[in-house]
């Protein structure tokens, strides 16, 4: 399926030495930070209560009942604040036949070959396939977090269903972290990303080596 | 309790029918386990309902409330006619072979000598044949047809298996495996025990169901012995005690008699009761009577009671007629009543009709409640809508509370169902100003006493030589009314040698000791020696069991005379050796009676004078045949007063013939046709009477009034577990959450299906349960021939589910 | 009758287990004392039951707990439920015996079972809010425990209640507290038929044999112990007429054993997850050691600006 656009609302190039391209909005990026803060925070209180080497974490959120307590409502702001991120980019991240292409040079994408690659649009697949999981991912942690949530919910669900909920819930965070790492660090590793989510900019030089067809629709659109 | 608790444990077969131990006893029930856990004892049930006793039975029959007459004397039948009863023993020790009067008859469901206007009878012709030297005649060859054993067998014989069957819906099988069970024990190593409370005697003709069951184990052999018995279980925990005080009218302390009119002198009182024998060397014990007597009347008017003002009888009231609670209630109905003192007591409730126990409280100038909690009673005036129908505006009566101390909060005895006095310590501070009972009677005396003396009146002699010698005389205390129940030599006893036996102000050691000139008082002749010259028995607390046989003679102290066994004469033969080892318990050495217990019989009285071991009675052996009783010397089947069926047998017979039935009461009985369903009422184990739904941990565990019908009743009238459902009689209305269960099933009367619900009493409209009307809206106002108790177990309603929540 | 136990003296007697005897210590690793305790257990014989409730009672005098007053829904059964606050309850069967063709009333005390093996223990995720004695007595620690509910999906015999008020989790303690100064729990003593007793566990397993003889004497012939080896054992042991069918007395487990989707998530789960990881944030950084940065070049930006311009 092809596109109409790589183009998101707020995307922009401006002249300049070097370049400067406008890639996240001031709310996109809230929305962001909103959201990483709430994963970041439901890891830690969620691998607290899950191994008992780390229950010490729930130390940074004032011991284990508050722990308890909090984990879920951060659980029920990522969500809300998941689902900002995901009717913003969803679009730009439906799956397209290049796609598949740059999957299979997957090789030359981790050797920094980006030069055999297909030109990438906003958002190359190794992108839209964290943002898929994570979407999945959300949903499934969502559902199965209520069968967990006692406080409020312990009465709807026979027992075996909140053994089912918290395996499938720890499984389903283990695979969100997982992914997560896997963000983060494609953020670190190609450098030049991280100010698109400060300052919501990039150089010209990062889009066009990383999302070039991105960069030209921006340019063609000017 | 013929028998003790601890007792039970002796059983080889306990029998519990007429009751609920385990719902209503579930202490006591402990020696029912007990026996099955260490005897192999069998536990059978005979209920309307499939109880929580009969789920630990190992035999249940069903039985349609109101017919245990039937059932019981098809048991005698099986008995007599299987030749499964225990010979000797019955020869013996009962009256099997006394001949009765001629022109004794029974036909068409009555006995001789019938009044139907005042239905009631002239009990002549039942008497013994007597001979010319005064004692009774009899045929030892049991052939005469005027024996006893000839008309028992005659008058049995209708109560067939089948005719079991199709009076009381009990399955031919189950009411004979119950037969099988009772006749196992007609061995003389073998004994059974009957367990009863008000299944039996709430009914128009309770005092013959047990009655009934005495028959059968007199058959067996089981009165007197280790493991038998007929144990009517109390429902309070000092219910004996205030039965043995005599609070009830007719009788004073120690079962001795209230006078009536018609008794204008003590000796007039006397003479009808100072009964001599009617066989030779026979105890008759009453014939001590007077002793009793004279030492109650100086315990009540001290130095004021002389020989010569025949120790103040005369200051004793007269009775005309009893003064029942029924009775009592019905005289406030025709407003005759000024005020009503009640102590401990929740009558709203517990007495037969409460729209007419509240139009009755209405009529009262006050009443006063003398209650460790807020009875639904002292609120009898206070609107609670469907639940008390009280109209607070045209209701005068001024109602006093006062808060009184409960039984953890004051020192005192309690007597237990086994006769067993025991002591209690104070354990709490009463709760704000609540005062003891005691404190506020003594204090109403005082006060009522000032009054009179201050502004005179009519007949004030009694209340002012009432003795009331006490050294706090606005606080007398436990102590010293222990003392004065036991009974003290007021001079010097000497013996027939003239050596002092007892000394001046001394305690009695035994009522052997009391004297009828007024050298001894006593209140309570059967519990003197509980507070004898070796202090306060009732505070043993030693559980020794030297002998074995779970008696616990250093435990309390067990009227009369610290017997735990009553005519325990009779676990030996005639020659006073026990029946079997097995039951070994009271016997005869050689030259004394001796053994487990405390003998109930002179011990030096040797077998071979032939004395009888009933020695209450004048005969010496006691009475399958008994004239005293209201409605015939032997038991016969009558339906209750509201019955879906007529009787099979008598067709004619509306209710017990001999049973009292006020103006206007006789009107409102419900119909089999309108009211087809027969209804009972019973006791939950959570709860105590109407006291814990006042309490919350009981709250919490049966909240809510409920009723009980069977799956196929709930079928029929589209009810739902759960659901609320109405349930009216001919007098009032309930409604509560319907409990569908499989413990209740519809019965087969003779040939017609009659269905039965069960509703639990313990509910009202104070408290911290759901609120509930109270079920004696219901119960029709109508007692037992004898007793009075009224007819709680057996009526007929109707059944509708309502609107509501269905949980 | 079993022995009863001697009432307790006035005078403090010093506790006779604590933390020094513990076996088992909720998310945490501990080193048991070389000496195991005489192992304990309450044996519940149902068939000298009569239902009284006279042990919930206890169990609320004893424990301090205020349950509610709540409503009949045509049942016995009052509360309806296990409660945060009733740690025990008799449940009521009416069961029509086929083969005797006669009814029964099977009635049960629920309430803890304190396995050898407790799902609940294995389930908690905050160390010490679950703890078991070497006397074999499970006990919540509640000043441990976070209210996370995970013992309500370790436990194969649905006990455990949290509580909608201090959003810990509770249950039947074996009264330890009681067992500690040498007493029995609390139910066990107000229980006026010695349904339930309480002693050694190789006492109350030769008197549930004197039981299931005397049941089998009376035609009970699948009388038998409940000790359920699934969960190694329990220190709660039921005396049934029916042991072959466990399942007829109010829903009791025929084969209790920790879920296995517990075990899994329990087990493998929390190492594999932990593992999973380390290894992606490993691989990354093992990548970019390997691989290094990639960076923009000036190339790039030059390709940019020159697209820019266009």
């Amino acid at each position: 399926m092809a596109k109409a656009t790589e183009v998101a609302p707020g995307d922009a190039v401006h002249d300049g030495n070097p370049v400067v391209v406008d890639r996240y909005t001031t709310g996109a990026r809230i929305n962001h930070w909103i959201t990483a803060a709430s994963l970041v925070l439901l890891a830690i209180s969620g691998l607290a209560l899950f191994h008992p080497s780390l229950y010490w974490l729930t130390g940074l959120f004032g011991g284990g009942p508050n722990t308890r307590a909090i984990h879920p409502w951060i659980g029920v702001i990522l969500f809300f604040s998941f689902l900002g991120l995901f009717i913003r980019f969803w679009k730009l991240n439906l799956w397209e036949h290049t796609d598949n292409v740059w999957l299979k040079k997957i090789k030359d994408v981790v050797t920094s070959k980006e030069e055999n690659l297909p030109e990438v649009g906003k958002y190359n697949a190794g992108q839209k396939m964290v943002f898929w999981s994570m979407s999945v991912l959300i949903i499934v942690l969502i559902v199965s977090g209520i069968g967990v949530w006692e406080q409020y919910f312990g009465g709807y669900f026979t027992v075996e269903q909140r053994r089912v909920a918290v395996l499938v819930h720890a499984i389903a965070a283990v695979m969100a972290i997982c992914v997560w790492i896997v963000h983060v660090y494609a953020a670190i590793w190609v450098r030049g990303t991280i100010s698109a989510m400060t300052r919501g900019r990039v150089t010209g030089g990062w889009a066009w080596r990383h999302h070039r067809k991105w960069l030209r629709e921006l340019v063609s659109g000017k | 309790m013929t028998n003790s608790w601890t007792d039970i444990k002796n059983a080889d077969v306990v029998w519990i029918m007429g009751g609920n131990a385990a719902e209503a006893h579930p202490c006591g029930f402990k020696w029912v386990t007990e026996a099955k856990a260490e005897r192999g004892a069998k536990l059978m049930v005979v209920d309307p309902r499939f109880t929580r006793s009969a789920a630990v039975s190992d035999h249940y029959s069903p039985i349609r409330s109101g017919t245990d007459i039937a059932f019981l004397s098809g048991v005698i039948n099986y008995l007599l006619t299987n030749e499964k009863i225990q010979r000797d023993y019955v020869k013996n020790y009962t009256n099997i072979s006394f001949l009765v009067k001629e022109g004794f008859g029974f036909e068409d469901g009555l006995f001789t000598g019938y009044n139907e206007t005042t239905r009631s009878y002239d009990k002549a012709s039942w008497q013994y044949e007597m001979g010319p030297d005064g004692f009774v005649v009899k045929d030892e060859t049991l052939s005469h047809p005027r024996s006893v054993y000839q008309i028992m067998k005659k008058h049995f014989s209708v109560y067939t298996p089948e005719m079991v069957e199709r009076i009381s819906g009990a399955p031919k099988d189950k009411f004979l495996k119950v037969c099988e069970m009772a006749a196992s024990c007609s061995t003389k190593d073998r004994t059974m025990t009957i367990m009863y409370a008000l299944g039996w005697t709430q009914h128009s003709h309770g005092a013959q169901n047990i009655r009934c069951a005495a028959m059968i184990q007199l058959l067996l052999g089981n009165i007197g012995v280790p493991g038998g018995g007929i144990n009517a279980l109390r429902g309070h925990s000092n219910v004996q005690g205030i039965t043995d005080i005599g609070t009830l009218t007719a009788s004073l302390p120690g079962y001795l008699a209230m006078p009536v009119d018609g008794e204008p002198t003590l000796d007039s009182h006397l003479v009808k009761r100072q009964f001599k024998p009617i066989q030779a060397n026979q105890t008759s014990y009453w014939q001590n009577y007077r002793k009793f007597y004279v030492s109650f009347l100086k315990s009540m008017y001290g130095e004021k009671a002389t020989k010569e003002n025949e120790f103040g009888y005369q200051w004793l009231p007269k009775l005309d007629v009893a003064y029942d609670v029924l009775r009592m209630f019905d005289l406030m109905h025709q407003g005759k009543t000024t005020g009503l003192l009640c102590q401990g007591f929740n009558p709203l409730m517990s007495v037969s009709h409460a729209d007419k126990n509240r139009a009755s409280l209405s009529k009262l100038k006050f009443l006063v409640s003398m209650d460790p909690i807020e009875t639904d009673t002292a609120r009898f005036w206070e609107n609670h809508g469907e639940f008390n129908k009280a109209d607070p505006a045209k209701i005068q009566t001024e109602v006093f509370m006062l808060p009184v101390t409960s039984f953890v909060e004051e020192e005192g005895s309690f007597t237990n169902s086994s006769r067993a006095v025991m002591w209690k310590w104070q354990a709490a501070d009463p709760y704000a100003q609540s005062r003891k009972d005691i404190e506020i009677l003594a204090d109403l005396f005082i006060r009522i006493k000032k009054l009179y003396e201050k502004d005179g009146g009519k007949g004030i002699e009694p209340l002012m030589a009432v003795d009331w010698n006490y050294k706090d005389p606005h606080d007398p205390s436990a102590d010293e009314l222990a003392k004065e129940l036991n009974g003290k030599a007021l001079v010097d006893l000497t013996n027939a040698e003239g050596k002092v036996v007892r000394a001046a102000g001394q305690q009695l050691a035994t009522f052997g000791e009391m004297r009828d000139d007024g050298s001894t008082n006593g209140v309570q002749w059967i519990y003197t020696g509980f507070y004898g010259p070796n202090g306060n028995l009732a505070q043993r607390r030693n559980n020794a069991d030297p002998s074995g046989m779970s008696v616990y003679g250093l435990w309390g102290f067990s009227w009369p005379a610290n017997r735990r066994i009553l005519y325990n004469r009779a676990s030996a033969d005639p020659e006073g050796n026990p029946w079997s080892d097995a039951k070994k318990y009271v016997f005869w050495n050689g030259k004394t009676w001796g053994g487990a217990d405390v003998p109930d019989f002179v011990p030096t009285n040797a077998p071979s004078n032939g004395s009888g071991p009933f020695i209450m009675n004048p005969e010496g052996v006691s009475r399958l045949f008994a004239a005293p009783m209201a409605e015939g010397p032997l038991p016969v089947h009558y339906e209750p007063f509201e019955s879906p069926v007529a009787n099979v047998l008598y067709p004619k017979i509306k209710g017990n013939p001999a049973a009292r039935v006020f103006k206007g009461d006789m009107e409102v009985f419900g119909n089999a046709k309108d009211f087809p369903i027969v209804a009972t009422t019973y006791r939950l184990v959570e709860h105590f009477h109407y006291w814990t739904k006042s309490v919350h941990a009981n709250a919490v565990v049966q909240p809510e009034f409920f009723v009980e019908l069977s799956e196929e009743l709930a079928a029929e009238k589209g009810i739902k577990r759960g659901q609320m459902v109405r349930v009216w009689s001919n007098r009032g209305e309930v409604k509560g959450k319907a409990v569908v269960t499989k413990r209740l099933k519809p019965f087969k009367i003779d040939g017609k299906t009659v269905h039965q619900v069960g509703l639990p009493l313990n509910f009202g409209f104070i408290g911290e349960t759901k609120k509930a009307a109270p079920i004696n809206s219901l119960t029709p106002y109508v007692g037992d021939a004898n007793a009075q108790t009224p007819e709680f177990k057996a009526f007929l309603v109707n059944i509708e589910p309502i609107a509501g929540p269905v949980a | 009758m079993f022995p009863p136990i001697p009432n307790p003296q006035a005078k403090p007697i010093e506790a006779k287990f604590g933390d020094k005897d513990l076996i088992k210590r909720s998310a945490s690793n501990i080193t048991p004392a070389a000496q195991r305790q005489t192992q304990v257990a309450k044996l519940i014989d149902v068939s000298k039951c009569i239902g009284c409730k006279a042990c919930q009672v206890a169990c609320l005098e004893w424990n301090n707990l205020t349950e509610e007053v709540g409503i009949n829904t045509g049942v016995y059964e009052n509360p309806h439920d296990l409660t945060p606050n009733s740690w025990t309850l008799m449940r009521y069967t009416e069961y029509e015996n086929p083969e005797s063709g006669n009814l029964e009333w099977l009635i049960r005390k629920d309430g803890c079972m304190h396995c050898e093996d407790p799902g609940c223990l294995k389930a908690c995720p905050a160390p010490g809010a679950i703890v078991q004695y070497s006397n074999g007595i499970v006990d919540f620690v509640h000043e441990n425990c976070i209210g996370c509910g995970y013992c309500i999906k370790g436990c194969p015999f649905n006990i455990p209640r949290v509580s909608k008020v201090d959003n810990k989790a509770y249950k039947c303690t074996l009264c330890s507290d009681r067992v500690a100064v040498g007493q029995g729990p609390a139910c066990q003593k107000a229980c006026p038929t010695q349904a339930i007793v309480f002693g050694t566990k190789d006492e109350m397993k030769q008197w549930a044999d004197k039981r299931i003889k005397d049941l089998k004497s009376r035609g009970y012939n699948n009388a038998g112990l409940y000790d359920p080896p699934g969960v190694q054992g329990t220190h709660v042991m039921y005396v049934l007429h029916h042991a072959d069918k466990p399942n007829l007395y109010s829903g009791l487990a025929d084969n209790p054993r920790i879920s296995p989707i517990v075990e899994f998530w329990k087990g493998f789960t929390k190492y594999a997850g932990l593992t999973a990881m380390v290894a992606v944030a490993g691989f990354g950084l093992l990548h970019h050691v390997v691989a290094g940065a990639n960076r923009v070049t000036e190339h790039d930006e030059q390709e940019a600006k020159r697209l820019a311009e266009k």
